[in-house]
């Protein structure tokens, strides 16, 4: 399951990566005529519009393998680097970005590339990048505020908008397809004999966008499969149909209390739940994390029993559905949720009888494993509970 | 010899496939202004470097114990994309010492409006965090709504002002 950094791929090697990656990258933005200032700023005055062609198919393209990859359980999108949004930067960073790119007919990506073949408008345009990230950097104490506000955090944009990302993907390709129908149209106007898109093989094209159309319908259908799996197993038929192995209290409280140590609880209620009172070196998680590669070493092994504590029982049972579903074995669920193990262990309102002729012992058993857990929870309250969780990737510029 | 320039649609398959693969392998996207910080971090902290590190914006990437600013994914990236161009122009043989410009301006002149234009895109991106490749293409391809909006922002202050500045370039 990609990514392969860090992982797989070392932080020496992936610089390697990064230079062929980036060869190929100067290669087909050269190729497609990136490195031609005029044709870069034609797209703004309607002469050319190869730049919204390269740049707009390849957002799609790039998107749709990552949506794509994403469904089939391929590449881990929750751990990718997505761009935070600082709103107000961003627009601010943008619009002068946009003036830049009018006045040089570069943006930094292919100035690099154009200067690379020798322009010299290029390397021009490099070495007033560079003055640009001296200049700001040397009056940073001026808008360093400004700089750090309406941080809005790793956002998606379908999130935002409040779409799913399957509507948004085939939003952005209808969108696509009909900019490139439209400035074909006024390309030939501005430039009746020389429009570039007057070579094109119009069949050719048809047929290609009638395939992105196609390929964003199946967007519209593609359910994500983190949330779909997690959708299905929360499913009240689904759980009864499926019976889960249920740990009665009493028989953790004494797993806990004979220091057990092939038993593993995961405590899944929210964080703030769990660090006001949890179970004897639980771990906390939420059910999404389960698909991590993070929590492979602690869920993995067989002969360790892995005991789920949620709110209510209903809630263990889904995450049991799941990591049985994941390949996981020697799952269980706690009976009744940690509320029920708070009630007949923990914190009792009084003796409880459970209807059978072993009240007294079981009553015993309780006073007994109630004083040894509490001093274990005290104790391990002092250690360190946090499994490695999901390492965010670092990236952008 | 062929100096015809590549179908945009396919050239934009490939660009997107090479991020995508980018994506797939490191988890990240592809950049450029990256870059161009980092040379610039480098040589104030090689010029100037108890000022690189009071500074709060040099700061974060100099000191005691940090890699040089020189060993970064994006240096190595955009070192790449420099041979990468350069191969391409020699296959397709346009490799030309030229400058390029608007049929009505003079070579000096598009010399300076280029490295204004350049000035612009390094102040741009340190806000947005990225540039059109970094912040816009990467952004789009892992839908972040940042990437969605510095796109627009870049294009639409494009078109605005566009016009004014006609005679740079019809």
């Amino acid at each position: 399951m990609g990514p392969f950094v860090p992982d797989l791929i070392s932080d020496q090697l992936n610089l390697v990566v990064a230079l062929l990656l980036g060869i190929a990258f100067g290669f087909v933005l050269e190729q497609a005529g990136f490195s031609s200032s005029r044709k870069l700023a034609g797209v703004f005055y309607g002469y050319d519009f190869t730049v919204l062609r390269v740049f707009f198919t390849a957002a799609v393209t790039a998107m749709s393998g990552v949506v794509l990859l994403g469904a089939l359980g391929l590449l881990d999108t929750d751990v990718i680097y997505v761009n935070p949004t600082w709103l107000l930067p961003a627009i601010v960073g943008g619009a002068i970005m946009g003036v830049g790119f009018v006045l040089g007919g570069y943006c930094p990506g292919t100035s690099v590339c154009a200067a690379a073949i020798g322009k010299v408008d290029a390397m021009f345009f490099v070495g007033g990048g560079l003055l640009g990230v001296l200049i700001f950097g040397e009056l940073f104490p001026l808008y360093e505020g400004f700089y750090h506000s309406t941080d809005l955090g790793a956002i998606t944009v379908f999130q935002s908008l409040g779409i799913s990302q399957g509507v948004f993907a085939f939003a952005l390709i209808v969108v696509a397809v009909a900019a490139f129908a439209i400035t074909t149209r006024i390309e030939r106007k501005v430039d009746p004999n020389g429009a570039p898109s007057l070579q094109f093989p119009v069949g050719s094209h048809r047929a290609a966008a009638a395939g992105v159309l196609l390929l964003g319908v199946v967007f519209l259908i593609l359910p994500d499969r983190k949330t779909a799996l997690v959708e299905r197993f929360s499913d009240p038929q689904y759980i009864a149909a499926h019976p889960t192995a249920v740990m009665p209290v009493d028989e953790l409280a004494f797993r806990i209390v004979d220091n057990e140590p092939n038993i593993r609880i995961i405590d899944i209620r929210s964080a703030n739940a769990f660090t006001a009172a949890a179970l004897p070196n639980a771990v906390n998680a939420r059910i999404r994390d389960f698909f991590g590669k993070d929590w492979i070493p602690l869920l993995s092994p067989r002969h360790v029993k892995k005991v789920i504590v949620g709110e209510n029982e209903q809630e263990e049972r889904t995450a049991v559905l799941l990591l049985q579903d994941l390949g996981y074995e020697n799952c269980t669920a706690l009976e009744g949720g940690y509320g029920a193990f708070d009630r007949a262990i923990l914190h009792p309102t009084g003796p409880v009888s459970t209807g059978s002729r072993w009240d007294a012992d079981v009553n015993t058993f309780r006073a007994g494993a109630r004083v040894d857990i509490l001093k274990k929870i005290e104790e391990s309250k002092h250690a360190v509970k946090v499994v490695k969780t999901a390492k965010k990737i670092q990236g952008g510029c | 010899m062929n100096t015809k320039y590549m179908n945009p649609y396919l050239a934009g398959v490939l660009l997107g496939l090479v991020l995508l693969a980018t994506i797939f392998i490191t988890g990240r996207g592809l950049g450029a202004s990256g870059a161009i910080k980092s040379l610039v971090v480098f040589a104030v902290d090689g010029v100037a470097p108890a000022h690189a590190e009071r500074s709060d914006f040099y700061g974060t990437y100099v000191g005691p114990g940090k890699d040089s600013p020189l060993k970064s994914w994006l240096v190595f990236e955009v070192a790449g994309v420099l041979i990468g161009g350069f191969i391409s122009g020699l296959v397709s043989d346009r490799l030309k010492v030229v400058t390029e410009s608007g049929p009505r301006i003079r070579p000096r002149a598009r010399w300076f409006f280029a490295a204004t234009g350049g000035a612009l895109f390094g102040i741009g991106a340190q806000f947005a965090r990225g540039c059109t490749s970094g912040a816009a293409l990467s952004g789009m391809a892992v839908l972040s709504a940042a990437g969605f909006i510095t796109m627009l922002a870049i294009f639409g202050t494009g078109y605005a002002v566009a016009y004014v500045f006609r005679r740079l370039w019809i």
